[in-house]
């Protein structure tokens, strides 16, 4: 299975992740040769298998919704990088 | 006597029994630190205290007030606002966090050099890697800079690094150890573990940090409780995968390994051999699996709240992000995701037909001994194949434990034990009475030189 240069471009932009053109070149590269080692799943017989998420068969697991002490404002902002009035500032939705 | 040399549970007595002082105890690991940091590159950042038994923590496990960076720049100059739960319980025994030690970045990777800060160095041989993902708290150990340390395990990262530098390290089952505070690789394959200088101080910590928070779901009921050590191999049966002594197995590895296997024979233990056939696929599916959670996991990493720009994360993490979010993406997710879910239910069945025929299953922990620094570096499959013994409990949720059996090439072997799921009990049995038959844990590497012992 053999990427290419933009499959590797559209994959960047759905993880969110900025590649130099460098990169996409050696990452269609190196991901085409992973794809190809992995693809010898195909041999492994699968039929009626079940699949396993997670190998404890945990489902809805809940807690009481109670209140607890939690960081403070000024905790859970100290690493942001920009901040502004005791808030997050973030990309805008609809304008940058 | 030298202090830095000894066992958790030999300083926790000689501290009861006033041979020193908590102060001389951080004192002398204060010194060794300071002579020896520099050549390893164990530690990414050290803290002063002379209160406690002195332990280092993975970066990937977050420390109040102490700065986290999980080995990658993304989190350079992060400062967690609380500990991780592993953290605080060892807190409640007297245990002191010394320093935070390098790791992979993100804990992707198998000898350390993915850091961003530098490669760890192995102290049996400075231009060979230490293993990883756990590089720095493998050798805070190996190099007696920590009396014990904690790392992290999704697919070999505890014992592959403990086999490489020459110490005991232990992998709980799934879901033992609540992982509330630590840095998510691949959330249904991530443990945490300790690294330790016997096998009677993996258990000890093991009961120390075992047990449910609340905080993480896959964490109930787990508590892990020291029982009456039984003193004896008779009645067990010891499983031999086929699978784990074929093709990639350097032989000098195997040489040691088999010896080890007929010490314990010796010892009154049954061997029996057992398959595990679909070993051949454990690399392939993991390699579908872990990806694609990190995808999920690193999306977090947006450079808001905490961390800068994604630019920043290096070229392993974001081979995997590419990977992962690839093998999910619409079209592929059956072909890619499902298959290898599937493949996984073959190999946890695999392990659950062997464990009819045998208590524990016995191998090698990696097919070679350290490498060369650099060797691998940007070969990503020959690095993923280092971790062929290991992924497969990684997979099928199940406790393992590596320690010491003797050298190849002057280079440390480690003996993998694998158990039952929550079966820590039985294999950590196995490895304390062939650690008590042999002399392998007594070894140190040419950068701290073995004295003769006082205790």
């Amino acid at each position: 299975m053999a990427l290419t240069r933009d499959q590797v471009k559209h994959v960047a932009k759905l993880a969110n992740l900025p590649l130099t053109e460098e990169e996409e070149v050696h990452y269609a590269k190196q991901l085409s040769q992973i794809l190809d080692y992995v693809d010898q799943l195909e041999k492994a017989d699968t039929k009626g298998v079940e699949p396993a998420f997670n190998v404890i068969p945990h489902f809805n697991v809940f807690q009481a919704g109670e209140t607890q002490p939690s960081l403070s404002q000024d905790e859970a902002l100290a690493n942001a990088s920009n901040k502004k009035d005791g808030y997050f500032v973030i990309k805008g939705v609809f304008e940058e | 006597m030298n202090i830095t040399q000894l066992t958790l549970l030999e300083t926790i007595k000689g501290l009861k029994e006033n041979k020193f002082s908590e102060e001389e105890l951080n004192k002398a690991y204060q010194q060794k630190i300071a002579e020896l940091n520099p050549k390893l590159n164990a530690f990414l950042v050290t803290a002063e205290g002379s209160k406690g038994i002195p332990v280092a923590i993975k970066d990937i496990i977050i420390t109040k007030n102490i700065p986290t960076t999980a080995g990658s720049k993304i989190l350079e100059g992060f400062i967690p606002p609380f500990d991780a739960t592993v953290v605080q319980k060892l807190k409640e025994q007297n245990i002191r966090v010394v320093g935070k030690t390098n790791c992979d970045e993100f804990a992707m990777g198998s000898s350390g050099e993915n850091s961003a800060y530098g490669p760890t160095k192995n102290p049996w041989d400075l231009t060979k890697v230490p293993g990883g993902s756990s590089s720095g708290s493998a050798v805070a150990v190996a190099a007696d800079l920590a009396v014990f340390s904690l790392g992290t395990d999704t697919g070999g990262s505890i014992r592959q690094p403990a086999s490489l530098s020459g110490v005991v390290g232990l992998k709980p089952s799934y879901g033992r150890v609540s992982r509330y505070g630590v840095i998510a690789l691949a959330s249904s394959l991530d443990q945490i573990g300790p690294f330790t200088k016997s096998v009677a101080d993996a258990r000890q910590v093991l009961e120390w940090i075992s047990g449910p928070d609340g905080y993480d779901p896959n964490c109930t009921n787990s508590e892990f409780s020291i029982f009456n050590f039984q003193f004896s191999m008779k009645d067990l049966r010891i499983g031999l995968p086929r699978e784990y002594f074929g093709k990639g197995l350097d032989e000098g590895v195997e040489k040691v390994i088999k010896d080890a296997v007929k010490k314990i024979e010796e010892l009154g233990a049954e061997i029996v051999e057992v398959q595990l056939p679909h070993t051949e696929y454990a690399i392939a599916a993991y390699y579908i699996v872990l990806p694609s959670e990190v995808s999920a996991n690193l999306a977090r990493f947006d450079g808001i709240r905490f961390g800068s720009s994604r630019k920043n994360f290096g070229a392993e993490v974001k081979r995997r992000i590419m990977l992962g979010t690839y093998t999910l993406s619409a079209g592929y997710f059956d072909d890619y995701f499902m298959k290898a879910a599937k493949v996984r239910t073959l190999i946890k069945q695999d392990f659950e037909k062997a464990f009819e025929k045998c208590d524990v299953i016995v191998g090698p922990a990696s097919p070679t001994v350290a490498w060369n620094l650099g060797e691998k570096a940007d070969d990503p499959l020959a690095m993923y194949f280092s971790d062929a013994y290991t992924i497969p409990a990684n997979l099928a949720g199940i406790p393992g434990l590596c320690l010491p059996c003797g050298f190849s090439q002057g280079l440390p072997v480690g003996l993998q034990i694998l158990g039952k799921y929550m079966d820590e009990e039985t294999i950590l049995n196995v490895g304390e009475i062939y650690e008590q038959a042999t002399e392998w844990h007594k070894e140190k590497p040419p950068l701290s030189p073995a004295k003769e012992r006082n205790i």
